[in-house]
């Protein structure tokens, strides 16, 4: 059996399979299908300081091979969670991946300090949320602004930081390269592309919201070019993600330079998505006689 | 606690032009489904999503879907045939209440499927169902060997009485003796008839329908907005409801 740990940003993980912020609520209903445990982490639902509704809907449309999103960060806030899921997920052995999202730096700055101290053991910072009006996207499209975010998270968490990087820019390694000089532990990317759907009968757009994130198969080949120009930039680790649906993606994308990647949209076909890619990761190991996981991270052979 | 499984097609038959009557073999989920669950079936080729389809009826080891073919999704699974499987993962959502004593079924075009099979579980039913024309008109006999009393109305006044369903259902109230009314159907019908039941203080359970993603409450995506005790929420359609207190919908 191949080994499949793998330590990230100095965080143990015992599978390099995480499951992706937005598509796995606090862990709680898929926990009624299988043994989460089983996980190498959990990125929970987006969290911003106070609760918020998200948008109305409808929230999803389809499109070949993928999905239009547009849920405008629905949770209960930072102190809700911490309060009513913290305790469950504590019971959990797999990592607790905490992602927040902010209307100002200081409120980055402030749910980093209340997550430290609640004992999740890495903060994502989403800079890429495409469906909210302030933050989210905007501090993820300059440079200036994802330092400045990645700066204050990093002076006051006490676990390691990393940072979700959006896809609808037009150079993410530059915004790579920036987010890590200002102390980023690891990155996450990609967070969903930028759409639109419009019924032609009615000629709306069929999202209320007009627009939304688009994922799924749909964007793999867009998030692999992305990791390897991303891997190419910095020296920090990579969660890999997007339209991750077997363990032949997962192996893919981490030859492009994902350390361990991340498992979201596969999960409304196959609620059971993420254990069958770590399984599938397994195999190509054992098929291919690699020993350890992270032999393969970056290991494209390029033309 | 749902599962996912893979059920056998029995059957399939056409009940009009668009609306497919599928019989799946599934002794788990026969055993499991409560009126008013639902299944989320995986569709073949580029479409990703699950569809989520009420379950309609459910015999020993079967379990009856009908379902309207709108896009590449349900055309699929009305062009499956017997011996044909499907993944289903279900049953999922809450379902109806059926309290002790007669309810009023109040059921609109493809709304109608998912209240015979509480009309089978409830002590006493009569059924009021609304269908755009007579060519529409599904599972009447179905009701009338299920319910004491069944009116069907026709938008176009094809077919019996000519109006919607809130015009059977006010004669019906009127009359009484009943412990509640569950309806199912287009927004605006459902709307309009919680509006009737609130003006006979009687209590309604309304099955609403959402776009979905995961179905099983974990990524938000079907939310209905309610207020309970003053707290307003997005609730999520397809873990929270899809059934929900009349008066907790924010219409």
């Amino acid at each position: 059996m191949a080994n499949l740990n793998v330590t990230f940003a100095g965080v143990p993980f015992k599978t390099p399979v995480v499951v992706a912020s937005g598509t796995f609520g606090f862990g709680r209903e898929y926990g009624e299908m299988f043994d989460l445990n089983q996980l190498g982490g959990i990125c929970v639902k987006g969290l911003t300081l106070h609760p918020r509704l998200g948008n109305p809907p409808p929230r999803i449309a389809e499109t070949p091979m993928g999905i239009l999103n547009s849920v405008g960060l629905q949770n209960p806030g930072v102190d809700r969670f911490i309060k009513e899921e913290m305790p469950f997920l504590k019971t959990l052995n797999t990592n607790i991946i905490a992602n927040i999202s902010g209307n100002t730096v200081e409120e980055y700055a402030e749910m980093a300090e209340k997550l430290s101290d609640a004992g999740v053991d890495i903060i994502e910072v989403n800079i890429s949320c495409p469906n909210v009006k302030a933050g989210g996207a905007a501090f993820g499209t300059s440079c200036d602004a994802a330092a400045s975010v990645t700066r204050a998270v990093r002076r006051i968490s006490r676990v390691p930081v990393m940072v979700k990087l959006t896809p609808n820019v037009t150079d993410i390694a530059e915004i790579a390269r920036a987010v890590e000089d200002a102390g980023a532990d690891a990155l996450s990317l990609i967070n969903t592309l930028l759409g639109m759907r419009i019924d032609i009968t009615t000629r709306r757009p069929v999202l209320h919201n007009n627009t939304g994130g688009l994922s799924g198969p749909a964007v793999f080949p867009v998030a692999v070019r992305m990791v390897w120009q991303v891997r190419d930039a910095v020296k920090i680790p990579i969660c890999g993600m997007g339209g991750i649906m077997t363990g032949e993606d997962a192996v893919e994308m981490m030859l492009a330079g994902a350390d361990i990647v991340s498992v979201g949209t596969a999960l409304f076909q196959d609620p059971l998505a993420a254990i069958r890619v770590t399984e599938g990761i397994a195999r190509y190991l054992e098929k291919m006689n690699i020993e350890n996981v992270t032999e393969i991270s970056g290991k494209v052979l390029l033309n | 606690m749902p599962i996912t499984t893979l059920a056998t097609v029995q059957d399939t038959r056409m009940l009009t032009e668009s609306v497919c009557k599928m019989v799946l073999f599934s002794p788990e989920l026969a055993r499991l489904a409560k009126p008013g669950q639902f299944v989320h079936i995986k569709c073949g080729g580029e479409s990703l999503l699950r569809r989520p389809i009420s379950i309609c009826d459910v015999q020993e080891d079967t379990l009856t879907l009908v379902l309207e073919r709108k896009g590449a999704g349900t055309q699929y699974l009305a062009e499956r045939r017997a011996g044909d499987t499907l993944d289903l993962l279900g049953p999922l959502g809450n379902g109806f209440e059926l309290p002790d004593g007669k309810l009023l079924l109040v059921g609109g075009g493809i709304g109608v499927p998912p209240l015979l099979y509480a009309a089978k579980r409830a002590k006493g039913a009569d059924a009021v169902l609304g269908f755009k024309t007579k060519s529409a008109i599904i599972l009447e006999e179905e009701f009338q060997s299920a319910c004491g009393e069944t009116a069907v109305v026709t938008d176009d006044g094809s077919y019996r009485l000519h109006g919607n369903v809130t015009v059977p259902l006010r004669e019906m109230l009127h009359r009484g003796g009943y412990a509640g009314v569950l309806a199912c159907g287009p927004r605006a019908m459902l709307r309009a008839v919680a509006e009737v039941c609130a003006a006979f203080k009687v209590p309604c359970q309304v099955s609403m329908e959402e776009r979905m993603g995961c179905g099983v409450g974990a990524c938000l995506v079907c939310v209905c907005e309610t207020e309970k005790e003053g707290e307003r929420a997005m609730s999520r359609v397809c873990k929270d409801g899809p059934v929900f207190r009349a008066e907790e919908v924010c219409w």
